[in-house]
């Protein structure tokens, strides 16, 4: 990177769809669906027909209060519903129910970035892009489906807080998993059920002003947000170095090659005529409902993650590596409470480490799916804790326990992987090796302390990993009089 | 009066095209439509909340329940065009 371009920092406001997992639409009660046969799930109510009346979802609203409530956000006393006007086939009435000047909550925030506002509002229908070329450039005729249309969501607009792509994907995962814990929605980014878009731009370091942003569209995963965004913030930096301006426009990154495309460049500036929904009248939550929301908030994620440091001593990436997913931290927790003698962050260590990375491998995700109980994982982590077996043996034991869900005590003992605690046994094999290794044994008497690993290879060697390197060393140095 | 290229903007956000005819006479009528609800900002609303609504109602809800969905051969028959289960529509892409 040029000099020039270290001057500038990034901004970057990110504005998160999420559909809530109610049983029927926001509207209607047309039921929600994903992946059923197209168009099953309508109603005149959703098709826009003339003459008929929306009527809100009571649950929507009280999922809405919910993340306003863990967003930490002031709700309004009394908001309204606006019609959004644009032209497009995924909305038949050709408005899109939302809240405009008065949203539902506001002046949140989660973690370090402040939530500017949460509203309720509608789906779009879905659309299929049919034609010769099988893209969407150049087909003539579209299909619409509106099971999706009208389904509630809540959208969320961060104050532009962010700094980078990495920053970006941590908070989006905190964000995701904290709506997620609420249970209000399945936040699967992949099924469109949690979609963010990002808005990007630079400034000089150290100035307060925005520069012209770009809006970066609907990636169906945080990594690939994060690359994107990179590669946005790259961008502008080398427009901005070269004396040229950036343009405010709608970015697509591809993930695959890497590049970043325009989207509806010829697209007019927005123009929705936001007018007050004459068909819906104001929702004033009273406080009944607000109580409701706010009892209902479990442990969340940063908070959870807080504790883990603060009250069990775990370092910070591993608390907030083990909060973010409910199934890890209820997996880690479980391990913790098999055995009161285990320490937190040997747990931790353990649970984030070796145990993910061998699920990984291993072709798994959900350690609650797992054949490894978190009472057989607090076993082995005791018995390593115990210098019964050594972090080598337990790593091989671990694999045979993700494998087959066999007991770790019954491999150690099958396997003879039981460290030699016997002083008595473990001198003479440190003799025997001293022996056999005369002259090396010289050459660290003479002062070449660095030759002792051979010896204590020796003796790994003999015991086949059995012995705890750190005994083996302390006799060796006894032995040869150090 | 209303600037032609207003009328052309908002026939344009509706997907609407219109005839030299119907530009000139949409122009004209906007403008009336506009002169006549700006006879409202003579009324005096100092200090009169904005009402959005006409009845004092507030949180009109629906419990979380579903209802039978239309049948799909139905709501499909309303539509101009149908394929596959779907609605089919010019593609929006397509220039008007
Ligand atoms: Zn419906």
């Amino acid at each position: 990177m040029s000099g020039a371009t270290d001057e500038f920092e990034a901004v970057i406001g990110l504005e998160i769809h999420v559909q809530l997992s109610t049983e029927t639409k926001m509207f209607c009660g047309c039921r929600l669906s994903f992946g059923d046969e197209p168009n099953v799930h309508t109603c005149p109510i959703c098709l826009g027909h003339p003459g008929v009346l929306p009527v809100p979802n009571r649950r929507a609203i009280e999922y809405g209060l919910q993340i306003a409530a863990a967003l930490e956000c002031d709700v309004a006393p009394r908001s309204i519903f606006h019609r959004k006007n644009y032209f497009y086939p995924d909305n038949p009435k050709a408005y899109q129910i939302s809240q405009f000047d008065i949203p539902l909550a506001s002046n949140g925030h989660l973690g370090e970035v402040r939530i500017h506002r949460a509203h309720l509002e509608e789906d779009a229908a879905k659309m299929i892009h049919v034609g010769t070329s099988g893209r969407i450039q150049g087909s003539d005729t579209s299909l619409v489906d509106f099971n999706r249309a009208g389904t509630p969501l809540v959208e969320i607009v961060t104050e532009p807080d962010l700094t980078s792509g990495a920053q970006v994907r941590e908070w989006g995962q905190l964000l995701r998993a904290t709506v997620k814990q609420l249970g209000v929605s399945n936040v699967n980014m992949e099924e469109g059920s949690l979609r963010c878009d990002a808005n990007v731009s630079i400034r000089p370091v150290g100035s307060s002003g925005l520069g012209t942003k770009t809006e970066m569209k609907n990636m169906n995963s945080f990594r690939y947000l994060e690359r994107g965004v990179e590669a946005e913030i790259e961008r502008q930096k080398q427009l901005v170095a070269s004396g040229e301006r950036v343009v405010q426009e709608t970015l697509h990154f591809d993930p695959s090659s890497g590049e970043l495309h325009s989207l509806r460049s010829k697209e007019e500036s927005h123009d929705y005529r936001y007018m007050p929904e004459p068909d819906l009248v104001p929702l004033a939550p009273d406080t009944a409902m607000l109580d409701a929301a706010a009892a209902s908030l479990p442990e969340l994620p940063a908070a959870r993650a807080e504790r883990y440091h603060s009250e069990l001593g775990i370092q910070e990436g591993a608390a907030r590596l083990l909060s973010v997913e409910t199934e890890w931290a209820a997996f880690f927790e479980d391990v913790l409470g098999s055995d009161e003698s285990i320490e937190p962050r040997v747990a931790a260590n353990w649970v984030t480490g070796e145990f993910a990375g061998e699920l990984r491998r291993q072709g798994e995700q959900d350690p609650a799916d797992s054949r490894v109980s978190p009472k057989s994982l607090g076993n082995l982590v005791s018995m390593v804790s115990a210098n019964r077996v050594s972090h080598g043996s337990a790593k091989s034991v671990l694999e045979r326990m993700v494998a087959d869900g066999s007991d770790p005590e019954a491999i150690v003992r099958e396997q003879g992987l039981e460290q030699i605690s016997d002083t008595g046994e473990l001198q003479r094999i440190v003799d025997a090796a001293i022996e056999g290794n005369a002259k090396v044994a010289e050459q660290v008497r003479g002062g070449n302390e660095k030759a002792i690993g051979a010896l204590v290879g020796a003796v790994m060697k003999e015991t086949r990993g059995r012995a705890d390197g750190g005994e083996v060393t302390r006799l060796l140095r006894q032995s040869l009089g150090l | 009066m209303i600037e032609r290229d207003q009328v052309l903007h908002v026939a344009r956000l509706s997907r609407l095209k219109l005839s030299e005819e119907e530009l000139a006479s949409m122009q004209k009528d906007m403008s009336s439509i506009l002169d006549h609800v700006d006879r409202l900002a003579e009324i005096d609303i100092e200090g009169i909340e904005p009402t959005s609504h006409v009845v004092p109602l507030e949180n009109v809800l629906r419990d979380d329940v579903p209802r039978p969905s239309l049948d799909r051969e139905v709501s499909l028959a309303q539509a101009p065009d149908a394929a596959d289960g779907a609605f089919r529509v010019p593609s929006p892409q397509a220039e008007i």
